[in-house]
Order: structure tokens, then sequence, then C-alpha cells
């Protein structure tokens, strides 16, 4: 049974992307006790599956090693994976969360040492590259994560790939007796940072996500684009593995649009001239937009990729793509707004920079919360105790959403602090 | 005896490490060698079993120092974090047993790297202490803001509802801030269709009634005295009297100044009054009482209005801004419903544009609202504005692709926000460190035109925060926002970049969120980001120092004050621990309880040296321990194979390098040396911003030391690896390995 101690003081942290990881070490470092629920079996949330930041090109996992090593140097703030909080009753200063943990089969004695993964055979899709390659029914998430925790495939209990993991433990960590746990408890304030998903890509019909190979995602882009990645860094396209030559970006695939996501979602822009710097100068790369929105500093990134040869711009939402059946390559259709031109352009690879919508749906919240037509937390008093941090309360970018979650860490404290000081 | 030392190693036998290496023979090593009082083997030291042993032994036998073999220092941490004493570790499983093949013709110099890291492992804790906290500071919990606008009421708001006293400082007779002149402001709430009621006045009202918060009107920081926990504030009246007060942290929240739209001749600012910035059309909505807003110039209604977007902004024309306001496209959306408001639907407002940005929930909805109250938005980038009894705006319509003009009775520049940042008290070191002409000819104007000091802070380096880019202060603007330079003090709000009104509240709120924590922090003695929680800190040998003041120029935190002497005032609360001043001491006269020029060198010296004829090299790693050494972790786990004649030292950061750890290296026989640290160019990666970029500086200068050694340049070098670079770290390492076959061994050997 996982035990949590906890008490009115205690705040609950509810996501541990880089906006749940944040409110919660920021609150643990105040001298508050934290406890952070995750879903995944890791910390970090979808930042450790990008390749790079804007507009530093650098690396999120060197964010991501500090925050890891803070949290594992902080005893005020108890982690616990695989758990979703299914439940939230009370009022702020005093709720009761209720939490679904799922089994990992996998105690903390594990070493991560990784015997358990060179015998099992099943494989399966890797959802930390979006589907793209493969991993083990044993895995390590990733090589950076947080607990360095094997985890089994609940597809593998009860199959021999399952018997030969525990045989191959030599630290008595496999338990394939884990059975899904259900637990209580008190929270004085609740920082709700569950943060974002991709859109449906599936659902932007005239794209054709669904029947062309060549036409991916930006998050997808996102894995290829990295080292540690499905196809080892180099940007291939997925249906025949040749190099590409020429990739084409789709702006606001799914945002900005009345039949998908009514918002901005702030960040694609950005992403997509990240991604620009990605292939080879050689390659050639069109960007197909509505507006740019480089905010800020950002402009001088927006610059920078705009002067490079091998970048065009073109005013326009695309119409439609359709597959060249002899090449596989996607046609982009529709028209460049300024001076109203046709076109039928032909890319290696179209990626469609893909709109951000809250992971949790409207209706799924398991407590009473003010949201917005966009499926966002509104800033509302009548939430009480429970804070909205980072993605879960707009489309924001890193650094806003960390700015958020530290904002969010204080009002959260604030609850506590009341109840401390009334609690004498 | 309380001060008696008691050495205890611990060597895991798990994880393979029994079965690839002599566990017994480590235990020799560790006791013979490294002079351990005892040693035990574990099977699994880091199970509930083994570490309660360990923490038996502490109990019960009084160890004081614990020496773990085991795996890396980033794995299991949880368990092995023993508060109460010092702890070094040995990594033998992802820097030996992982990186070694496991094949018979290896085992010997597998089972060599693993002695060396027991006697380097015991060496260090020979000469480390437990860190305590020095008690430098109590807990002061008042928290003083800085500027009195939206962003300073909303940390002085949410610090003092937190239950933290605030001291509110503000310049002028009111507070407010910019905002206070608005008519209205950009909506904060869904669902985000109309201009909403200005919260000043709000805002102003709940600051009076709380007693939490003391105001100061007409107020300035003349002195800023101390660190974090025990600053000492003096705040004068305009009047002259002055009063001092006693402060744990502050947040500096002095704002922005509207871009001096004097620099826009060519839009008729200055010859026509009818041409008005984004900030002063404010005054004119508010002017018009709730009637129709009027143009300047003969007071006659407006009927037609057109916004100018990014004027001298988004452009790197002389005098022109090269960032974007982040708010003024909202900004002018917001302004157009003014008109529609109060000069009535068929009053035509025009937005001109480029790309509009808007983003967000909020941002997309109010351009929504913009469109569906008739404001016209057409992509034209402006050239000209011709004054007359009717203005005309000549532009290109991006659209139709033509020159085109359009008359209007009022023109408003959509102008950009300037940081009210104090002087950067590196404004000499970026004329000094110029590349081009050009640079430094800016830095030299910067220098020049700085504006007045804010918080007159008395620090070695300066009386300001640093600047990052564009006058907008310090911040690392991706994963960790509040990373000041100067700790214990927080810039918030448009100073730190542009940013609209909700943003600033947030940020406001993050801000005083991370005041708080240092004053906290500060009075137990902690670390602030990202050595969070570190006890341990600087002291120095004060007979030896020279008084040469490279420590107190060199930090990267400004921590480091000087006496009337010259001699080093450390600052416990300032500093970061990141240990460059410890790198740029000539005399090694600085160190950390448990980090000093000792811990690393008695590691140098106290790897196994073979003879030249052994054929056996050693090369020397010198790892920051944020990125290169993650990078070589994950390598392990990769199965990546490194050289089995390399040693590997984590540092805290490479600007802790003492030059004297690279002299003494080549002296006692490394045949090579390999310096891992961050990048350290604009888009630097060092945690301690420019740690790595000091250690750089200063290895430029270590081709003296091989040349007076006579030794090939080859032998040393010093590398940016980022924590990804998994293939590459260890390349680096077995190319030095290469290397030193080529030219041969060191002949400097026992």
């Amino acid at each position: 049974m996982t035990e949590v101690i906890a008490t009115n003081e205690t705040i609950l942290v509810v996501g541990g992307g880089i906006s749940g990881m944040t409110a919660a070490l920021e609150a643990a470092e105040t001298g508050k006790q934290v406890v952070l629920v995750e879903k995944r079996p890791y910390v970090g949330g979808r930042v450790t599956q990008l390749y790079k930041y804007f507009p530093k090109l650098c690396f999120p996992t060197c964010g991501l090693e500090i925050n890891q090593r803070r949290a594992k140097m902080n005893p005020n703030l108890h982690i616990i994976t695989m758990a979703e909080v299914t439940d939230l009753q009370g009022e702020a200063g005093n709720y009761t969360a209720t939490v679904k943990i799922s089994p990992r089969y996998v105690n903390e004695n594990c070493t991560g040492c990784g015997d358990c993964a060179k015998v099992v055979e099943a494989e399966f899709d890797n959802d930390f590259d979006y589907g793209m390659g493969k991993r083990k029914g044993a895995y390590l998430p990733h090589r950076m994560a947080h607990p360095q925790r094997y985890v089994l495939d609940p597809a593998i209990i009860g199959t021999d790939d399952a018997q030969k993991a525990k045989e191959a433990c030599k630290v008595n960590a496999i338990d394939l007796d884990m059975q899904e746990e259900t637990i209580e408890f008190k929270a004085g304030a609740v920082i709700w940072a569950t943060g974002w998903r991709p859109y449906d890509a599936n659902k932007i019909q005239p794209y054709g996500y669904d029947r062309i190979a060549n036409v991916i995602t930006s998050v997808e882009f996102e894995r290829m684009a990295d080292p540690n990645g499905p196809t080892g860094g180099k940007l291939v396209r997925p249906s025949d593995g040749k190099e590409v030559k020429s990739v084409a970006f789709i702006q606001c695939a799914g945002s900005r649009d009345k039949n998908h996501l009514l918002h901005c979602s702030r960040i694609c822009c950005m992403a997509s001239l990240k991604q620009a710097t990605y292939p080879a100068d050689e390659v050639d790369i069109s960007i197909y937009y509505i507006d740019i929105r480089a905010i800020d500093r950002f402009e001088d990134f927006y610059q920078k990729v705009k002067a490079k040869e091998n970048v065009k711009f073109i005013k326009s939402k695309v119409a439609s793509i359709v597959e060249n059946k002899e090449t596989g390559s996607p046609v982009l259709h529709g028209v460049d707004t300024e001076g109203y031109n046709r076109y039928a352009d032909e890319h290696d690879l179209v990626v469609l920079a893909i709109g951000m919508e809250p992971s949790v749906d409207k209706n799924s919240f398991p407590v009473e919360i003010a949201i917005n037509e966009e499926g966002f937390i509104e800033p509302a008093p009548e939430n009480g105790g429970v804070f909205a941090a980072g993605c879960s309360s707009d489309a924001l970018d890193v650094n806003r959403a960390v700015q958020h979650a530290t904002g969010a860490a204080l009002r959260a404290i604030q609850v506590v602090n009341r109840v401390a000081a009334s609690e004498g | 005896m309380a001060d008696e030392k008691k050495f205890a190693g611990y060597v895991c036998t798990g994880c393979g490490l029994g079965e690839r290496l002599d566990a017994g023979q480590l235990e020799t090593t560790a006791t013979r060698d490294g002079k351990m009082q005892s040693c035990k083997q574990h099977e699994m030291l880091c199970s509930a079993e083994g570490v309660q042993m360990i923490k038996d032994d502490i109990a019960n036998d009084g160890v004081t120092h614990v020496m773990i073999a085991a795996c890396s220092r980033r794995a299991k941490v949880e368990a092995f974090n023993f508060t109460d004493v010092a702890l070094t570790r040995a990594n033998l499983r992802e820097g030996v047993i992982w990186v070694r093949p496991d094949t018979d013709e290896n085992s010997e110099t597998t089972q060599e790297m693993a002695d060396d890291y027991i006697r380097m492992a015991c060496a260090e804790l020979k000469s480390m202490k437990k860190p305590t906290a020095s008690g430098e500071q109590a807990l002061n919990k008042n928290i003083l803001v800085v500027g009195g606008g939206v962003t300073g009421m909303t940390a002085a708001i949410e610090a003092s509802a937190a239950g933290y006293p605030v001291h509110l400082v503000e310049k002028s007779g009111a507070l407010g801030g910019a905002v206070a002149g608005y008519y209205k402001v950009i909506p904060t709430r869904s669902p985000y269709a109309e201009p909403a009621e200005n919260p000043v006045p709000a805002m102003v009202k709940q600051i009076e009634e709380d007693s939490n918060i003391t105001v100061y009107l007409n107020s300035t920081i003349a002195k800023t005295d101390g660190a974090p926990g025990r600053f000492e504030v003096e705040i004068a009246t305009e009047s002259g009297s002055s009063q001092t007060v006693s402060i744990g942290a502050m947040v500096q929240a002095s704002g922005w100044k509207p871009y001096d739209a004097n620099n826009l001749p060519e839009f008729a600012y200055g010859k026509t009054p009818d041409v008005v910035t984004n900030h002063e059309l404010e005054a004119l909505a508010v002017a018009a009482n709730g009637g129709p807003i009027k143009r300047p110039s003969d007071g006659k209604e407006v009927k037609s209005v057109c916004f100018i977007q990014n004027a001298g902004q988004c452009s790197t024309k002389e005098g022109h801004l090269s960032y974007f306001s982040g708010v003024t496209d909202l900004v002018s959306i917001k302004q157009a419903m003014y008109f529609k408001e109060l000069n009535g639907s068929d009053c035509d407002t025009t937005i001109l544009f480029d790309n509009l940005r808007t983003p967000g929930a909020g941002g997309e909805d109010f351009y929504r609202a913009g469109q569906n109250a008739m404001v016209t938005f057409s992509k034209g980038i402006a050239s000209e504005v011709v004054p007359g009894d009717s203005l005309s705006v000549k532009f290109e319509d991006k659209i139709l692709n033509e020159q085109t003009e359009m008359a209007c009775d009022l023109v408003v520049l959509a102008t950009g926000m300037v940081a009210n940042s104090g002087p950067d008290p590196y404004a000499q070191l970026m004329v000094d460190e110029a590349e081009d002409e050009e640079t430094k000819a800016k830095a030299q104007a910067a220098l020049e035109n700085a504006p007045p000091s804010i918080l007159n802070l008395q620090y070695r380096q300066g009386t300001d925060l640093p600047h990052l880019k564009n006058g907008f202060t310090d911040s690392h603007f991706i994963c960790f926002p509040y990373e000041s330079r100067r700790t214990g003090i927080y810039a918030a709000g448009p100073l730190r970049r542009p940013m609209d009104m909700q943003q600033a509240r947030d940020d406001a709120t993050g801000a005083a969120l991370k005041a708080i924590q240092a004053a906290e922090n500060a009075a137990l003695g902690r670390a602030a980001h990202p050595r969070s929680g570190d006890l341990s800190f600087p002291s120095f040998r004060k007979e030896g120092c020279t008084q040469c003041k490279r420590c107190t120029v060199e930090c990267p935190f400004g921590a480091i004050n000087e006496d009337a002497e010259g001699y080093p005032m450390y600052n416990e609360s300032r500093c970061r621990r990141c240990g460059t001043c410890m790198g740029a001491c000539p005399v090694r006269v600085i160190s950390f309880e448990n980090y000093s020029v000792e811990t690393v060198n008695q590691q140098i010296k106290n790897c196994d040296m073979p003879d030249e004829f052994d054929e056996k090299p050693r090369i020397l790693v010198l790892a920051c321990e944020n990125d290169a050494y993650p990078a070589l972790d994950q390598a392990a786990q990769a199965g990546v194979e490194i050289n089995p004649w390399a040693r590997v030292v984590p540092v805290r950061c490479l600007g802790s390098v003492s030059l004297s750890w690279v002299t003494d290296a080549l002296n006692s026989g490394y045949d090579g040396i390999v310096m891992m640290g961050c990048r350290r160019d604009d888009d630097y990666q060092c945690h301690f911003v420019r740690g790595s970029a000091m250690a750089a500086e200063r290895m430029s200068k270590v081709g003296d030391t091989l040349d007076s050694l006579n030794l090939e340049p080859e032998r040393v070098q010093l590398y940016e690896v980022a924590i990804t670079d998994v293939e590459r770290a260890p390349k680096l390492i077995n190319d030095m390995a290469e290397t030193v076959e080529k030219i041969g061994m060191s002949p400097f050997k026992f």
C-alpha cells in the first residue's frame, strides 16, 4: 500500500510536467509539504519529449536534470507516479483527494540496471516517441527518467515474458502481483497542472494525416530530430525512409479555427521556426502561416530564421493536401493571400504545427472548477483552493508556464499558511 | 569527543559489481590505501537493509564520514541522503562496469579503474567536512517591493496574503503606475469580449486597507546593504528624510517607459498633434469622459482612426526597438473598441498590421471580438503619415500587393515598451568583450547613457540587476525565469521582458514567491537555485590571501564584497555555491567544507599512477556535474565504451576548476586532461551564467604551463559538452587516449 503522510497544510500538485514540477519544487523549497501526483511513470511531462527549446536551441533535459536533482534532494516532496486524481472533495484548507495508482509491477528496489529489459521479448509501440518506434515490454521510458525505475507493460503480465523479467531481476524489484490501488489523503490547497496534449490531427480531415504517410505532426517531427529518437536523429520520410529534401510546415493546424480549437496555441509559430533549423541548409523549407506570432525577444529568432536562404514564408491557410501517388509526396493546395496566387506545392514531408489542447476534458474534472470555452481553467475566486498552473490555464510556452506555476505555488502557500495560522 | 572523525566505506556488490569486480580487493583498497577505518560490503547497498546498516553505523558507531562505492552520484540519491555526515560516492557502476567490456582481457584495467575511484573517493572524503549553516542570517520575513504599478502592487498583495510584511516603495506620489491613467484594460477573463474595467483603483484600495503593507510614496532606494535575510535598505523621500528598514528579500517592479515616438518623424509624430502614441491615446479616452474621443488639434470628434502596428519596433533601424512589445496588438484592438464604444459603431477603425500577434485563448478571443465589433484589420505596412486636416497614411497593402494610402482623422502609433531598469553592472564588460566595432560602439553608448540607479546596491559588482538584452533585466528566459544573478532580488513585470498586464500579475506573484523563498532559505543557510538546499559556503584563509580581488570580480552573482583592506567578504546568502571564486583564486585559499582545491587535488594525487613503462596512461576528466556528468551517465546506460585510462572527477561548474589542478595533474604524470563545461556564448547553458566562460578564459593561459613543462599542447583540451552528448562526451575522452598514444606518455611519472 502506498503511504502518504498529508494534512490540511499539505499542497497537492496534480501533474508532474514542467509546470507541476516547478510548482511542487518551489513550494517544497519554501518549506511546504508537497505531494505530486503524475499519470506517467516519470516526471517531466511533454518537455522530456522535446529535442530542443526555442529560441536558444538548447536541450530541455538540461533543465530537467536540475529539476530532478532538486526533487531527489528535497525531503518535503513526495512524488507518486502512474497515479491520477479521481476525486477531490472539500474546500480551501480542507480537501480530501482520492488517487488511483496503476500497478508498475516494479517496486522501489529497482536499481535501473536493465536486466529485465534484456530478457523480455515482447515489443510495443513506444508512446514516448508518439508510437514511431518500439520499446520492450519492460522498459525505462527514457534514459533520464525519474524515478529511475523500470516499468512492466500491463500487456506482458501473465505471459512468459513477465516471468522471465521476474527471474532476471536480482534485487527482487519485480512484483507481478501488484494491483491497482486507491488511496485517500488530505490537502489544504491543490495546484492543477495537468498540461496539454496535441490536438488530434485526424480531425483535420483536409490535411490527410490519417491517409498520407508523409504528413506528420510537429511533436512527431521533434522526436525524429532527436538523436535518441526513433530515427536516430535522421529526418526521413515515414513512407520510404528517404532523407527529406523539402519540408513544409503548416501553421495553425487545428488552432484559430472554429471547426477545431478556437484559441491560438501560442507556441506553434516559434516551434516551427525552431524546427526549421533542424534540417541541413540544403533542405528547402516552406512555412505556411496566418500570422507569425513571435513575442518580445523571440522576434530576433524569427528574423534569424527569416534570413536563412532555404526558408520561405507563405501567408496562407493551406486548404487541402493530396498525395502524389507516384512519389508519395504530399501536395499542398491553397491560395497565397499576399497577391492571391493559387499554388499546388509538392514537398517530401509535411509537418502539421499541431495545436495544444488541455489534457483534461471539460467534463472530466474531479472537482467543480471554472473553465472557459476553450477548456482552460479560469483564474476564478470560486475555484477556492484549487489553482491552475501552466497549460491547464492557457496555451503557454515553457517560460510562461514556469512563471505561472511559480505564482500558483504562492497561491497555494497562502491557503496552507492560513490553515497553519488558524491551527496555531 | 564531538569532533572526532570516523571514516567508513561501503562497497556495493549489486547490479553486477560483485561479478565484474573483486570486491574483496576494493575493500582492501578502501582500508589500506583509502585509510577508511572500516569498510563493509553489501549485496544491495541501496536496499532498506543496506541503508539501515549505514544509518546504524552513523548512530551507533559514530561514523562521521561515509564513502559509498556503488552507482553514480545521480542514482539512488534519496536512499543515500545521509544529512548528518560528510558523504562521497565512488561511481563503479556507470563510471566503470557499464562503460567497460565484460571480457577477460579487460578485467585487469576495469578493476584498476574501480580501485582508483575508491582511492579517489576516500582521498576526497579525508579532506571533506560536513557542511553546516553559518547562521549568518536569521529569519527576516519582510519583503521589499520596489515600484507601485500593477506589478509591484500585485507582488505586495500576494506576499502579504501569504503572511509576509511588505514595504512598498513608489517613486511618484501615487500608486498605480502606467496603468493608472488607462481608460480600460485588455480583458483577463473569459469571454474576453470587451475592454475591462481598470483594476488599479481596487488594488490601491486593497493595499490601503492592508495593515501588513507599508507604502512609501515619493520615495526611492538610497542604499541597499547586505544580503538576503539581512538587507538594510535606506528609503529616502523626496522631502529629504530617510529611514532604514531591514528586509529579507525583494522584488524589483520598476516597470517600463513608453518608447520615444520622436524617433518616428516619418509618421509625422511631433509635426501634428493628431498623431499620438497608444500610450497617449489612453489620456484622450479618459478625457472624453464617456463622450466621443476628440482629436487634439481642433477638438473635432474622431470619425476615422488608423492604428499603425509595430511603429518603431520589430525593426533593426537606428533608434527602433528590435523586439516586439508583446502586448501592442491587443492594445490596438482594445483602443479600436474604445472608438466603437465612444464614437459610435460607424467610426472607421483600421488596424494596419503585418503579423497580428494575439496569442493564447484570451488573445484570439479578443481578436475575434474586435472583428465582431467591425474593426478593420488590414495587412499592410505603413511607410509615411502626411499631416494635414485629414491625415494621409501611406502603406503597402500586402494583400493586393500595391502601394496605397488612406485618409483618417487620427493616427495611433502602436509603439513599444522600454524597460525601466537601472544601470547594467556589466556595461563596461560588454564594451571590453565586444567582438566588432559596431557592437563596441553600441556598448560604449549604453555605458555612457546609463540610467540612474534604482536599487543602489552596495555590491562590489555594481548597483543594480544585470541586463540580459535590450535593457531588460536578467533572467534565464526558458527553464528558470526567476534565476537572478543577484540572489534574493527578483525582477518582475515589464522590467524583465515586455508583457501584458495579466502576465505581469502572474509574474509578480511568482517573483513574490521567490522572494519569500529566498528569505526563508537565507535563515536556514540554504542555497538558492540551482544548488537548492546546499549548506556549504565559501570561506577563505586570510593569511594566504593576496587581496588580488579576482574572486570578487569573477563571481557570476556579485556575491562577494571587499572590506576596507581589499579582502573578500563572502555574503553566504548571496552565494550560489558554484565555486567560480575558488577557480579564480591564484593562491588557493578559498574553499567550501565539502568542495575545495584540496578535495579535488587529493583525488588527482591518489589515483594510482603507473610508471612510464607500464603503457597505462592516465587521463583526467573534469566534468561539469550539471551537464557533462549526466551525459557520461547516459552513455553508460547506453553501453558506450569509455577508455580505461580515464578518471572522471565531477566539478560543480567548470568555473570552479583551479588551474592548479591542471598543473598538479600534469606534474604528477597524467598524460592528458579533458575538461567538459557547458556552452558559454550568448545562448549560454552554464547554470552559473559565466562559470564556463570564466573557465575557458583562464584555461586559455594553460599553454604557458604546458610550455614551461615542455609538454605538447594537445594534452589539455577544454570542450563545451551538452547533456545530450551521449555519444560525443565519451568520444572526446577516447580521442584524448588516441592522442596520448600518438604523442607518447608523459615524462612526468614517478
